[in-house]
């Protein structure tokens, strides 16, 4: 069962409308049937410390990474996350998390990976929803797990591996980090190594358009207008040219993701997130400054 | 059979001050998932800022091992153990950041400068953490603890130089 799309008159212009809930939205639709609200954080305890009614919890690391491999869960491992907080296949999903979203939308991108259908957004996430001084409970949500099938991780179409973004270069590549990891100037503080990366700079060509530009101050998405002037006129991207967008570890570039495939309508983007912390280690890769 | 394991490797390990090691023991003697509980209670009890650096992060060092801002002062006091006093400010939206902290400013306030300065560089490690929280996340305690050590490094060899032993 399909929750309904939210008519919004700010979403109607993004490509995909359907993938954002605001928060009056959420707040009429909150205990249907169908519908599963999941909160993913930056921070491990911050749901813990409170969250909206009937919410569950998705930690990135602990329910989403596998604790062996550096490379997302298996089919088997999902499908009891998903399980645990009732989710089915048919579920409407709805992901809110801190940080303008930063989290949530990472994990929405890896429901994607497993192909996922229906899983929306909260425009401008757990803080709108707490400046607004809508309800928040640190009360247990009641669940009865369901039947999640187990279903193959599809690693190809939305997903980028460093051999891809090797054959890639030369088309075009967002690089969604601050400007001084960009530049490769940051972060060498006396006395403390510089950690996570060999080298710094950015993978040859990538455009420099920091995730967080994406959103307004209130952390909801900017309108569809203000966001083809930043990535389509300003950056000269394309909708139908394959994009790939990374930063670090492909937290914050899934947040750019969502905006580039859902909000514009590209065809074909792929988060790379292997990111800085792979490409910045390996041994051959070009590096540009 | 783990507990037994983890006090043999602790056995191994450099010693901790006396309030951090009982921290550490606490950590142990509880299940993961408790452990995510004590560190939001930690996160609870750290103490807010005297009025002396209320509104005055410019004074303070900023941590950038976390992603969320934190700010933390060191004190040396001028007596025979040299004792401790950390300042540690850091949000309320980051409850596990703030968690780290409590962690170090229960642990080490008030404890003489030589063993802060003992304190191994890999202790955040040793709570049993890396499994509830990730061990990506405790960088941002090993930021800390390391800008800690460095700034009563810093104070107790510039109070050694003032006094004429330097």
């Amino acid at each position: 069962m399909t929750a309904p799309t939210d008519r919004t008159e700010k979403f109607a212009a993004y490509a995909h409308p359907e993938r954002l809930v605001s928060t009056d939205w959420l707040a009429e639709h909150l205990g249907e049937p169908g519908l599963v609200v999941l909160e993913s954080d930056e921070d491990v305890l911050l749901y813990d410390t409170g969250h909206i009614p009937g919410a569950h919890k998705l930690d990135w690391h602990t329910d989403l990474n596998d604790p062996l491999t550096r490379d997302y869960v298996q089919g088997e491992r999902f499908a009891e996350v998903m399980s645990a907080r009732g989710v089915t296949r048919d579920s409407t999903v709805v992901i809110y998390g801190d940080k303008n979203n930063w989290w949530a939308a990472y994990a929405l991108w890896v429901m994607t990976l497993f192909g996922h259908e229906d899983v929306r957004l909260l425009d401008g996430g757990r803080t709108k929803w707490v400046a607004e001084g809508r309800e928040m409970t640190t009360e247990a949500p009641a669940v009865t797990p369901s039947d999640y099938p187990v279903v193959e991780r599809d690693d190809r179409t939305v997903r980028a591996f460093k051999d891809d973004v090797m054959a890639h270069l030369g088309r075009p590549l967002v690089d969604v980090r601050s400007p001084g990891e960009f530049s490769g100037e940051r972060l060498h503080m006396p006395d403390y190594p510089q950690e996570g990366a060999m080298r710094g700079g950015h993978i040859p060509g990538a455009r420099s358009v920091p995730w967080a530009r994406a959103a307004n101050e209130d952390g909801t998405f900017r309108s569809r207008e203000e966001l083809e002037a930043i990535y389509q006129q300003e950056q000269g991207l394309d909708p139908a040219e394959p994009t790939v967008a990374y930063c670090r570890i492909g937290e914050r570039s899934s947040h750019t993701w969502f905006v580039l495939t859902h909000l514009l309508g590209f065809d074909a983007v792929r988060n790379y997130d292997g990111s800085w912390t792979e490409w910045g280690n390996a041994v051959g890769t070009p590096v540009e400054r | 059979m783990a507990a037994a394991q983890s006090q043999d490797e602790q056995q191994d390990q450099a010693p901790l001050p006396t309030g951090l090691q009982e921290l550490v023991e606490d950590f142990h003697a509880v299940t993961v998932q408790e452990r995510l509980q004590l560190l939001l209670e930690l996160s609870q009890e750290l103490p807010g800022l005297p009025q002396r650096y209320q509104g005055r992060l410019d004074q303070m060092e900023r941590v950038d091992e976390c992603q969320s801002p934190v700010f933390l002062a060191v004190e040396v006091e001028e007596d025979a153990d040299r004792t401790v006093r950390l300042f540690i400010d850091a949000p309320a939206e980051a409850p596990t950041t703030r968690g780290f902290a409590g962690i170090l400013h229960e642990g080490l306030d008030g404890t003489p400068a030589g063993e802060v300065l003992a304190v191994p560089d890999d202790a955040p490690y040793r709570f049993g953490l890396a499994e509830a929280v990730s061990p990506l996340r405790l960088r941002g305690m090993v930021g800390m603890l390391a800008r800690i050590k460095r700034q009563v490094r810093a104070r107790t060899t510039a109070a050694d130089a003032a006094a004429g032993e330097g």
